[in-house]
């Protein structure tokens, strides 16, 4: 099988999107390569969500660019996957959203059970497998979701507040879960709320405020050396929005 | 009083001895509202579904168009059929006229605005919430037009008794396409519109109770199968 | 998923199972006349006699004498069968229609409220009766929907030298609708109304009202039957119509008429001529 391109790095340039004739991200220039973890944080309002949809496809930017190292549109969705604040799952059993996702790609139907009780053991849900997905906990949902996402194997994996609607222990382990898949290869891009997960989690932080990248760094620099005001502030709890 | 009192005594008589006429006139209505129904059903769901999902110019009037279609009079849509399958219509040769074909026609123009229209609101609720998740798995819209279907399946239900209802209820199109021709074309509606021309009001009355007794038996089918769905999803 | 399967497949069964089977169909004609014809529960007594000695159906669609007529011109039936003499002329002149056979007639009652505040009852002279009610003002409610008993009704009234259409509105008061919503109608207001008397003895919503008068020649309700022409409509089936004509001024037909009963009355006299 010809190894495909990979489609990172990714390149936005120039990018902006506005809304009621208001500009609500932009002008925004970044590149990731994927090889660090990266957090995008900031107050609320501040673009995050709006930057991992646009990055992601599901919106299209008002101007400039988002361009992957894949030229094929295809090719690219298929090598991402995102998960939402809220699990977003089908009026079927645990098992069968997972394999809707497969079925989606154009996986074989053998394969499809094999990849999904590959996932569901690694997320430690295979016995909830046949149990319907809505009935699962909060926890338990999100989990199937990052189960559902990382049995297509993507290259690269949006996570939008993952941790936003969970306690403290369902919130440790989608965060576990996270680590986990970056080891076996999936890049990480995602927002969050929680400073603690940010710390924990980041190797590279972009601090976005109104819309525009104010800070890009190791994340090490970022905590310990905030270059801007704003960040300053943020890291202290003292900037809202 | 006496005339209500006489009607309950006439259809639980009727029912008790499996009357016939009554059976016949039950079957007569049920294969048509049914049918209908089936056909309504096939393209309604799926149309309500596209309009709530793809998006296109001219979206806002096809909803505004299909909701006001919700509210078609019943004789006005059975005349427009009998013009267009009388013998001197455009589709006169298909010799449809008075069977239960053409009220079966007419009741489908009836039932499936409804149900589309019901449809199209159920999915598009359901679209806001499902989108973004079924965009980043790479559905296309067509793709996810299906999921939807399914996935609101309970809700899809309960547009598709409201179809029923209508359908089994009405008299106005049956009859002017049917002609409630006896033992061909009458059923329940028709013959309990000819008993009150007749003056025969307890049999009308009795005949319009067992009508309700069938909505209450269809309705409570449809309850038992929701409640199973829910166990199983 | 097992419900899935069988939507489909219990959909596909009720399409064929509601389609009219093409392949072995009883022969049937299909007869326009009028509701309270039908109401009467002659056709009901004469067409199966017809389809025995025949072996050809009759599918009656019973609507207003107008929309009965509406329907043959149209060609959506094969035989005409109303009461409106006038019309049925018109119709044959202008060719819809191949020739007008007096069959039967039956009679019109004037019934009206039991207190009857205008003194008609035993009047027999019809013109006498009308112009009672109309110089009492009495309430009297028209069929008022074009049909052969609302036109004879009208006639009744030129022949007594009322006209009350002006006074549509207060005393005299137009239903629109057929026989037995009229006489409901009446029963519930209290008001004269002109009937059929085959409708009228099946009626059994009363309520008061009784017969006022009757017997007056001019009472009298003849019934044609046409065939519709086949040169206007190809398609229609020429041989059975003129059968079932044919049958019902036949002796037999004639007789069956004259046995026909409503409780121990007679409804309707043959009135075939014998050429």
């Amino acid at each position: 099988m010809r190894a495909s391109r990979s489609i990172l790095p990714l390149r936005l340039s120039g990018l902006t999107w506005e809304r009621g004739g208001e500009q609500l991200l932009g002008p925004l220039d970044l590149e990731l390569d994927g090889e660090n973890r990266v957090v995008v944080l900031g107050p609320n309002g501040a673009g995050k969500s709006l930057l991992l949809r646009l990055a992601h496809g599901l919106i299209a930017p008002s101007s400039g660019s988002v361009a992957w190292e894949e030229p094929d549109p295809r090719r690219q969705r298929s090598r991402q996957a995102m998960v939402f604040d809220r699990a977003v799952l089908l009026r079927r059993s645990a098992r069968a959203n997972v394999e809707y996702a497969l079925a989606l790609r154009g996986v074989a139907a053998v394969e499809r059970g094999a990849r999904t009780d590959e996932v569901l053991e690694q997320t430690g849900l295979l016995d909830l497998a046949n149990r319907a997905a809505r009935a699962l906990s909060a926890g338990e949902q999100q989990r199937l979701a990052l189960a559902r996402a990382w049995a297509l194997r993507p290259e690269i994996l949006f996570l939008d507040e993952p941790t936003a609607s969970l306690d403290p222990a369902a919130a440790r382990r989608i965060e576990q879960l996270i680590l986990q898949i970056r080891e076996a290869g999936t890049a990480i891009i995602l927002t969050t709320h929680d400073l603690g997960l940010a710390r924990r989690i980041a190797e590279e932080v972009v601090f976005l405020y109104r819309g525009r990248v104010l800070e890009h760094a190791a994340a090490s620099v970022f905590f310990e050396a905030p270059a801007t005001r704003e960040a300053r502030a943020f890291l202290q709890g003292d900037l809202t929005w | 009083m006496t005339d209500l009192l006489e009607a309950f005594e006439t259809a639980f008589r009727l029912l008790l001895s499996f009357d016939a006429g009554l059976l016949e006139i039950v079957g007569l209505s049920l294969r048509v509202s049914l049918t209908a129904l089936g056909l309504a059903t096939v393209v309604g769901l799926p149309l309500g579904g596209a309009l709530a999902v793809f998006r296109f110019r001219g979206r806002g009037v096809a909803v505004v168009a299909l909701n006001t279609m919700m509210g078609l009079p019943p004789v006005v849509v059975g005349l427009l059929v009998y013009l267009a399958l009388s013998r001197s219509g455009p589709l006169g040769g298909w010799g449809l006229l008075f069977t239960p074909s053409a009220m079966v026609i007419a009741q489908f123009l009836l039932i499936t605005p409804i149900v589309a229209s019901l449809a199209r609101q159920v999915i598009a609720d359901l679209w806001v919430e499902y989108e973004e998740q079924l965009r980043s798995l790479g559905a296309t819209s067509s793709r996810a037009l299906p999921t939807l279907l399914w996935d609101a399946r309970q809700s899809l239900l309960t547009a598709v008794l409201a179809g029923f209802g209508r359908a089994i209820a009405e008299v106005g199109a049956v009859i002017i396409v049917g002609g409630n021709i006896a033992h061909v074309t009458r059923v329940m509606t028709t013959a309990i519109a000819l008993e009150t021309s007749k003056g025969d009001l307890p049999l009308a009355l009795a005949l319009g109770i067992v009508l309700l007794l069938l909505s209450m038996a269809i309705n409570a089918i449809a309850s038992v199968l929701t409640a199973r769905g829910e166990q199983l999803a | 998923m097992v419900v899935r399967a069988w939507i489909p497949a219990l959909v596909c069964a009720l399409i064929f199972g509601a389609s009219p089977v093409a392949t072995a169909e009883p022969e049937f004609i299909t007869l326009a006349s009028t509701t309270s014809t039908d109401n009467s529960g002659l056709l009901e007594h004469l067409i199966p006699l017809f389809r025995e000695e025949s072996g050809v159906d009759v599918r009656v669609v019973a609507v207003g004498t107008g929309q009965a007529i509406r329907l043959a011109r149209a060609g959506d039936a094969d035989v005409l069968l109303v009461h409106d003499r006038a019309s049925e002329e018109t119709f044959v002149e202008a060719g819809h229609g191949l020739e007008r056979v007096l069959v039967m007639a039956n009679d019109f009652v004037v019934v009206g409220p039991s207190g009857d505040p205008a003194g008609v009852r035993g009047e027999t002279d019809i013109a006498v009766a009308l112009g009672l009610i109309a110089e009492a003002k009495a309430p009297f409610l028209s069929r008022g929907d074009d049909s052969g008993t609302h036109k004879a009704e009208l006639r009744l009234w030129r022949a007594a030298g009322v006209d009350p259409g002006p006074d549509s509105g207060t005393w005299y008061r137009e239903a629109g609708r057929g026989m037995g919503a009229t006489l409901n109608s009446a029963a519930s207001m209290g008001a004269y109304t002109l009937s059929d008397r085959g409708t009228w003895l099946s009626f059994r919503n009363r309520e008061g009202l009784v017969i006022v008068s009757e017997g007056d020649p001019q009472l009298e309700n003849p019934y044609g039957a046409i065939v519709v022409n086949p040169q206007r409509h190809p398609h229609i089936k020429v041989e059975q119509a003129q059968a079932f004509v044919a049958w019902l001024i036949s002796e037999a037909g004639q007789r069956a008429i004259a046995e026909f009963r409503v409780g121990d009355e007679p409804l309707f006299f043959p009135r075939a001529s014998r050429r």
